[in-house]
């Protein structure tokens, strides 16, 4: 098959033959990494920008560093997320954009459905690097990526994801892209961080970790906010450590080769133990190194049709 | 000058009447009602295949008059209303400034009148400026004709002032329409809380907030032995609580808008902002609910909520767009359709509109009695139309109906025999 999509909004609407094809992609990318001249014509003359709205290191850096080595033109542009007080809207600050003619606008926005806005108002290719608390498609193609290294396969494995269910775009994405291949998603979390209906996306709830990570495959944690401390979704990070904290007592009760991913930033000692974080079975670091491989292979992708290059 | 209706099918609900029967007009007001009328020099208005009903009454409209002009203002929500066949509102307060002393109340009265196609009845502020903290003047206002009381879209968090609200609006007459929302509870909440807020990722705001506000509002009516009305009433559990409260005397009155009884907040998907309002669109055991409360009369009135916004404030950013949509120009024909859906009535739902909304703000409207103003509507209750925004007689077109097709328009507008919309 050959998959070219205009924009990369989400992961709902992409088929499992598409995710596939996406992950397989990125797998020949990833090659181009490692070599001692990182850089592969194929994107020249393209002109991507990074649009964003909202503080991100990780992410940013990943696409910027993809586009470079694929030897785009990248640009970055932080704007501020309320167009109230920029005086600005978003679909202007966007038209001004485009009207220099950029070929790929990466957009992480606090608004969700910033980024269908977007496409459906701009000529120009349109990839989502996170809007407010709906999606994040290219943090879930890594995190399925990395797991499928690991584990060789998605169907048939059992991910638990742990932490701010609510407020987590990470979580949307990821239930979809796993579930579409196969995986069997559980989400855990207090009550006060799990959304109604997260049932319909496809996945079984918990309100107990212990009992969410019992003889799973896959463990990712998701950051806390500490700016949620103290407020009503959690009485402290203290108590939420103790209750919801990956630890080296807990994770005994997966399965033997369990692996833990996180989409970081970390907070060492809240979501996640620092033994875990640093101990055999994390894969956090796979997960940013393959996040440029998959950020290559979207970038590639919507810039359209010309044939993959071998090496 | 004289009018006579003839051929029409007549529904007059306060007056028990559902049937064929001519009408004439003398001087603005009804002179004879009857077969087989007879009228020498009179003009002849034939409304063969239409209904003749007393002109709709809105109690729930958004004006923008004075202060948001760019929104709308008298001229032009009247326009609409006409063309909706609505010939009576009842407008909001949160204006700029806030409809909260007396001559604010007197420039709306007199604008609609010299300027307007439908009659304006000003709804003044419980509080001034809305804020909350001191209540209005509602002596002087309800002297300059204001109908009832309303921090509508901004609730009055303080559980004493609403108390001392009910009490000082009743010495006075008036109700007190409650915007029933525990503002704690809904936070920053933009849609409906629930399955499809979950996969959109946008911040839900759930029933209990508005049936706790609900709740506190009856009881405190019930306390005071005061008049309350429930504005736009979207979840079960207030109907509910409507229902119970009424079952044991309290005075209480509510009201839907027909978005509540067509729509769910699956309307939001590909984040459409014309689908945002508040209350929110809720769940289909919601919108059942309201149906449910419409046929058995719990439910008083059917009212639009108007509420015009311009272009840019609804595109943009869902979370950020305004809540609202303009209604009086679609109320008709989706009041039909629950007809047609046998949940109530024809003659329920023309009551729905007419008498029972002007029992609620105490207005002398809704009756063709003889004696009455004749404010009138000729409808024809199935004529296909498709709805496009950008015709819309309202200013602003912020409506989640664009392209539908309706059933059901106001073929010709009357105010006090004059007319003022013709299809």
């Amino acid at each position: 098959m050959n998959f070219n999509p205009k924009h990369i909004l989400g992961i709902k609407d992409l088929s499992a033959a598409e995710i596939h094809f996406i992950l397989d992609s990125a797998a020949s990318f990833k090659e181009i990494n490692s070599r001692q001249i990182k850089k592969v014509p194929t994107l020249r003359g393209k002109t991507i920008v990074n649009l964003f709205f909202e503080a991100s290191t990780r992410t940013r850096t990943s696409f910027e560093i993809a586009g470079k080595r694929l030897s785009a033109d990248t640009i970055n542009i932080s704007a501020s997320s309320s167009s109230v007080v920029k005086g600005e809207t978003l679909e202007d600050t966007a038209k001004n954009i485009e009207a220099m003619h950029p070929d790929i606008i990466v957009m992480r926005h606090s608004a969700s459905g910033a980024c269908d806005y977007l496409a459906q108002r701009l000529k120009c290719s349109v990839i989502n690097a996170g809007d407010g608390t709906h999606e994040h498609p290219s943090q879930a193609l890594l995190d399925v990526f990395t797991i499928r290294q690991h584990k060789e396969k998605i169907e048939g494995l059992t991910v638990t994801i742990a932490g701010d269910v609510t407020h987590s775009r990470v979580v949307r994405s990821n239930i979809y892209c796993l579930t579409k291949l196969g995986a069997k998603v559980r989400v855990a979390g207090p009550r006060t961080m799990l959304p109604p209906g997260l049932e319909k996306l496809g996945c079984e709830v918990y309100t107990d970790l212990r009992e969410a990570i019992r003889d799973v495959d896959c463990i990712m944690m998701l950051r806390i906010q500490r700016e949620r401390q103290g407020k009503t979704l959690i009485p402290s990070l203290r108590e939420y450590a103790r209750f919801y904290g990956l630890n080296p007592e807990n994770i005994k009760l997966a399965k033997p080769d369990v692996i833990v991913l996180h989409p970081g930033p970390m907070n060492r000692g809240v979501e996640i133990s620092s033994q875990v974080a640093d101990g055999p079975h994390n894969v956090i670091l796979d997960q940013v190194e393959n996040g440029v491989a998959v950020r290559m292979a979207l970038l590639y992708l919507v810039s359209g049709g010309e044939p993959l290059q071998q090496n | 000058m004289r009018i006579l209706v003839i051929n029409g099918h007549l529904i007059d609900p306060k007056n028990n009447i559902d049937g064929q029967s001519d009408l004439l007009i003398d001087q603005g007001r009804v002179a004879a009602v009857g077969t087989g009328l007879h009228a020498d020099d009179a003009e002849i208005i034939d409304a063969a295949g239409l209904l003749v009903t007393p002109g709709l009454i809105d109690i729930h409209v958004h004006l923008r008059d004075p202060g948001l002009e760019y929104k709308e203002d008298i001229i032009s929500g009247t326009r609409a209303a006409a063309a909706g066949g609505v010939t009576s509102l009842a407008c909001m307060p949160n204006t700029k400034p806030v409809i909260d002393n007396a001559p604010i109340v007197e420039y709306i009265i007199n604008k609609a009148r010299r300027h307007g196609s439908a009659n304006v009845y000003p709804v003044a502020s419980i509080s001034q400026a809305m804020k909350g903290d001191v209540l209005s003047e509602m002596g002087e206002l309800k002297a300059a004709g204001c109908v009832a009381f309303s921090d509508d879209g901004i609730p009055v968090v303080n559980g004493e002032l609403m108390r001392r609200a009910f009490e000082y609006a009743d010495t006075f007459g008036a109700p007190i329409i409650s915007h029933a929302e525990d503002l704690s509870l809904v936070g920053e909440g933009c849609m409906n809380e629930g399955e499809v807020a979950t996969e959109l990722g946008l911040k839900g705001i759930p029933w209990v907030a508005e049936d706790a506000a609900t709740a506190r509002d009856i009881m405190l009516a019930e306390f005071t032995n005061s008049r309350l009305h429930v504005a736009h009433v979207s979840t079960k559990g207030s109907v509910e609580l409507v229902r119970q409260a009424k079952a044991r005397g309290v005075k209480v009155t509510c009201e839907v808008t027909p978005h509540h009884f067509t729509l769910t907040d699956e309307a939001v998907r590909g984040y459409n902002t014309n689908a945002k309002m508040n209350p929110p669109l809720r769940r289909q055991a919601d919108v059942d609910a309201v149906r449910v409360g419409l046929a058995d009369g719990t439910i008083d009135a059917i009212a639009t909520d108007h509420a015009p916004h311009h272009y840019d404030e609804k595109n943009v950013e869902f979370a950020v767009a305004l809540n609202g949509i303009v209604g009086l120009e679609t109320l008709l024909p989706l009041t039909m359709n629950l007809v047609r859906d046998g949940i109530i009535s024809r003659q329920q739902a023309i009551a729905l509109m007419t008498c029972q909304p002007a029992a609620i703000i105490g207005i002398d409207r809704g009756s063709l009695a003889v004696g009455a103003v004749a404010d009138l509507t000729l409808i024809d209750p199935e004529l296909e139309w498709t709805l496009v925004a950008k015709e819309l007689k309202s200013k602003s077109k912020n409506t989640p109906f664009d392209g539908w097709t309706m059933r059901g328009a106001a073929i010709r507008t009357l105010l006090a025999g004059r007319t003022v919309y013709q299809r």
